[in-house]
C-alpha cells in the first residue's frame, strides 16, 4: 500500500483539534445541505400527493392550470365530449376547492375538498384506518386525516361538523393524508363536493381519463386535444412535473432550498479549505522535504487531496447519521425530509467535491514550495 | 576515466533581487566521482549549501552548467529536476527532517514511495537499508523515540535504499555528540566506498576531516583549495594540529591506494 493515504491519516490525526474542527465543518455544512435537499424532495413529493393517487392516464382541466390546487373549472359537457373520443374508456369527474368547516365547539378551519365519483375509479381516499369508502355515500358523509383531528375539533368516525351550512359526518379516517399547505383534506363525494365548494352542478375541476386497452395514450391524447377547446390534457407524469414546477419554483421555494443548499456547501468548502490549508502550512517542512527527496508535485497534491477525502468521508459519515435522525423525526410532519439513495449518493459526491475543492488553496501553497528551504529550517 | 556522477562546470548563482543580490557562487567546478567522500568546507556565506542545492538539482545555476547522471539539466523545470532527485540523489540532513508521524520504516521506505516503488521488494529494501545503518531492530520506533544520531542514522537509510548514485550530505554531524557523529562519517565512508556512489559532506566540523578522501574548500563564492588523501589530512593536520586525524588518514589513503 502506499505511504500516502498513511501519511495523510497521520497529518490529519496528528492535531486533533484541527481535525475534529475540519469534520464538524464537513458535517455542519453536509447536514445543511442535506435537510435543504430533503425538503426539496420532500416538497416535490407532497405537492403531487393527489396527482400520484389519482387513477388516471390522462387528466382534462382547464387550459393553463398550474398545480392541482388551481380551483378553475370545467363545464361536464367537456366530459361527453372526452367519452366520445376513441380509445377513451372513462372520464371520471373530480372537483377540488376550498371551503370553511365549522367546528361544533365553535370556530372555523379552512379545509381542502377533494369531490369524486365513488363509483368510479377517480380520486378516493387512501390509507384508511377507520370506516369505509362505502360509507361515504352515507348523506354528509367524509373522510378526513387523523392528524387533523385537532384542528376540526373531532375525535374519529361518527363525529359532525358543518361546512358552507350542510352538516357532515366522519365516515372515513385516513392515516398520512397530509397537506403541504396545512389546509386539511376532506373527501367527499362529487356532489357533495360542488355543494362544499359552490361549484355548481354541471362543472368539475378535472376529468380523470382512463384509456381502453391498447389504445395509444399519445394518440388518444392528440383525439382530446383536437376535440376539446380550451383545455390542457396531461399525462399524469407531465402534470406532476407541472405542478411540482409551479410550487417548487413559480413561488421561489424551490430557490429558497436549493440557495439554502448552495450556502451550505460554501460555509463548509470554506470551513474545510481554511483547516486543509492552515494544516497544510504546520506541515510544510514535511512537504519541503517530500520535494527534496524526490516527490513530484502530483505525489504531494495526492497527500493534501487525501486528507481532505478522509475529513469528507468522515464527515459524511456522521452527516449522513443526523440526516436520518432527521428524516425520521419530520416523517410525519407536513412536509418531510426526504432521503433517497440516489440523493444520499449526490451527497456523498458533493461532500467529496466539497473537500477536494477546498484542498485548493492548500496545493496552490505547496507547489510554491522551494525545496531549499529544507536547508534554512 | 569514469565520468563523474555529478559535476558542476563554471557555474554562476545569484541569489536575491536588486539591491539585495548577492553572487554566491562565482564560477565554482566541482565534479563528485563515485567511491569517494568528498567534504566540502567553508565557513558560513562562503556558498557550501548553494553549492549542494546545485548539485543535488534543488537550484538551477544562474550561469554554468551541472550534469547529473551523464545529463545536463540546464532548461530543465522543476518537475524534471525533482525526476533527477529522485533517481539520482540521497539527501541526508542537518536537522534529519524526519516525518514524525511515520515509524522509522515509513520514513525510510518514503524515499522508494515517491520513486512509485511500493511494491513487497520496497518493504525488504527498507529493512536492508535500516540494516546497513544498524537500525533494523527500531524499524517500528516513531522519530521521537530515537536519539539524534538514530534519527541521522534513518535519514541515511533513507537516502540510499533508492540506491542513489549520489548522496549529498548537509552538516550530518552538527546535531550530533562526538560518538554519535563518529558513527554517521563512518556509516557515509562505508557508503562511499561503493565506486557507483559518490558522497559529498558540507562540514564546518575537523573531527570529520578523517573519513575524507578529498576536501574542498570553499570562500566567499569560489574554491580555493582542494586536497586529496592523505594531502588532505596533512594540510588540516596543518591547520588544526590533530594528530589523532592524521594517523587516521594515514590509514585511509592507504586504503584509497
Amino acid at each position: 500500500m502506499s505511504l500516502i493515504y498513511r501519511l495523510a491519516s497521520r497529518n490529519l490525526f496528528h492535531d486533533r483539534l484541527r481535525f475534529i474542527a475540519t469534520v464538524v465543518g464537513v458535517v455542519f455544512s453536509i447536514v445543511l445541505v442535506t435537510v435543504q435537499l430533503g425538503l426539496y424532495l420532500g416538497f416535490g413529493r407532497v405537492v403531487t400527493t393527489m396527482i400520484d393517487h389519482a387513477a388516471a392516464d390522462l387528466w382534462i382541466m382547464p387550459l393553463g392550470t398550474k398545480c392541482f390546487e388551481d380551483p378553475s373549472t370545467l363545464d361536464e359537457r367537456r366530459r361527453f365530449q372526452a367519452l366520445s373520443i376513441n380509445g377513451v374508456a372513462q372520464a371520471t369527474p373530480v372537483v377540488i376547492g376550498y371551503a370553511d368547516w365549522r367546528i361544533p365547539e365553535g370556530g372555523t378551519s379552512p379545509v381542502f375538498i377533494v369531490g369524486s365519483d365513488l363509483r368510479a375509479d377517480g380520486l378516493l381516499p387512501w390509507n384508511l384506518v377507520e370506516g369505509s369508502l362505502d360509507a361515504l355515500a352515507i348523506p354528509g358523509g367524509v373522510a378526513i386525516d387523523r392528524s387533523y383531528f385537532d384542528r376540526l375539533g373531532v375525535s374519529g368516525v361518527g363525529d359532525s361538523a358543518e361546512i358552507r351550512g350542510h352538516k357532515v359526518e366522519v365516515r372515513a379516517v385516513t392515516n398520512g393524508i397530509r397537506s403541504f399547505t396545512t389546509t386539511p383534506y376532506v373527501f367527499t363525494t362529487l356532489d357533495r363536493g360542488r355543494t362544499y365548494t359552490g361549484i355548481s352542478a354541471n362543472k368539475a375541476t378535472y376529468f380523470l381519463v382512463r384509456i381502453s386497452p391498447g389504445a395509444d395514450a399519445e394518440s388518444v391524447r392528440r383525439g382530446l386535444k383536437a376535440n376539446l377547446s380550451d383545455v390542457d390534457v396531461l399525462t399524469t407524469a407531465e402534470f406532476r412535473d407541472r405542478s411540482r414546477s409551479f410550487w417548487l419554483f413559480g413561488t421561489g421555494a424551490g430557490f429558497a432550498l436549493l440557495a439554502g443548499a448552495l450556502l451550505g456547501m460554501i460555509v463548509g468548502t470554506v470551513i474545510v479549505a481554511q483547516t486543509l490549508y492552515s494544516s497544510t502550512k504546520d506541515h510544510l517542512n514535511e512537504f519541503a522535504t517530500l520535494r527534496a527527496i524526490g516527490s513530484s508535485s502530483v505525489y504531494i497534491h495526492k497527500v493534501i487531496i487525501c486528507q481532505a477525502l478522509i475529513s469528507a468521508v468522515i464527515g459524511f459519515c456522521l452527516a449522513a447519521g443526523i440526516g436520518l435522525i432527521v428524516v425520521a423525526a419530520t416523517a410525519d410532519t407536513a412536509l418531510p425530509v426526504v432521503m433517497t439513495p440516489t440523493l444520499t449518493l449526490v451527497l456523498f459526491l458533493l461532500t467529496l467535491a466539497m473537500c477536494v475543492v477546498s484542498a485548493i488553496a492548500a496545493i496552490l501553497q505547496v507547489t510554491r514550495i522551494d525545496p531549499v528551504t529544507v536547508f534554512t529550517r | 576515466m569514469t565520468e563523474p556522477i555529478v559535476e558542476a562546470l563554471d557555474v554562476v548563482k545569484l541569489l536575491g533581487k536588486g539591491a539585495a543580490q548577492v553572487q554566491a557562487l562565482k564560477g565554482v567546478s566541482l565534479a563528485l566521482n563515485g567511491g569517494e567522500l568528498t567534504l566540502l568546507m567553508g565557513p558560513s556565506g562562503s556558498g557550501k549549501t548553494t553549492l549542494l542545492s546545485i548539485l543535488g538539482c534543488m537550484l538551477t545555476p544562474t550561469r554554468g552548467s551541472v550534469r547529473m547522471g551523464g545529463r545536463s539539466t540546464e532548461g530543465v523545470g522543476p518537475e524534471e529536476l525533482a525526476k533527477l532527485r529522485r533517481e539520482h540523489v540521497g539527501f541526508v540532513f542537518q536537522s534529519y527532517h524526519l516525518f514524525p508521524t511515520l515509524t522509522a520504516a515509513d520514513n525510510v521506505r518514503l524515499a522508494l514511495d515517491v520513486r512509485g516503488d511500493n511494491s513487497a521488494r520496497a518493504i525488504a529494501k527498507t529493512k536492508d537499508a535500516l540494516a546497513i545503518v544498524g537500525l533494523a531492530h527500531k524499524a517500528e520506533a516513531f522519530p521521537l523515540e530515537l536519539s539524534g544520531g538514530e534519527q541521522q542514522r534513518v535519514a541515511i537509510a533513507r537516502a540510499i535504499v533508492g540506491q542513489p548514485s549520489a548522496v549529498l550530505a548537509d552538516e550530518p554531524t552538527a546535531s550530533l555528540d562526538g560518538e554519535n557523529g563518529n558513527a554517521v562519517m563512518t556509516l557515509l565512508a562505508e557508503i562511499a566506498k561503493d565506486r557507483s556512489r559518490g558522497v559529498l559532506v558540507v562540514a564546518h566540523d575537523p573531527r570529520i576531516l578523517r573519513f575524507a578522501d578529498r576536501v574542498v574548500h570553499i570562500e566567499d563564492g569560489s574554491i580555493v583549495r582542494e586536497e586529496r588523501g592523505g594531502a588532505a589530512v596533512k594540510a588540516v593536520k596543518k591547520d588544526e594540529g590533530d594528530c589523532a586525524i592524521h594517523d587516521h588518514a594515514e590509514k585511509h589513503d592507504g586504503v584509497q591506494e
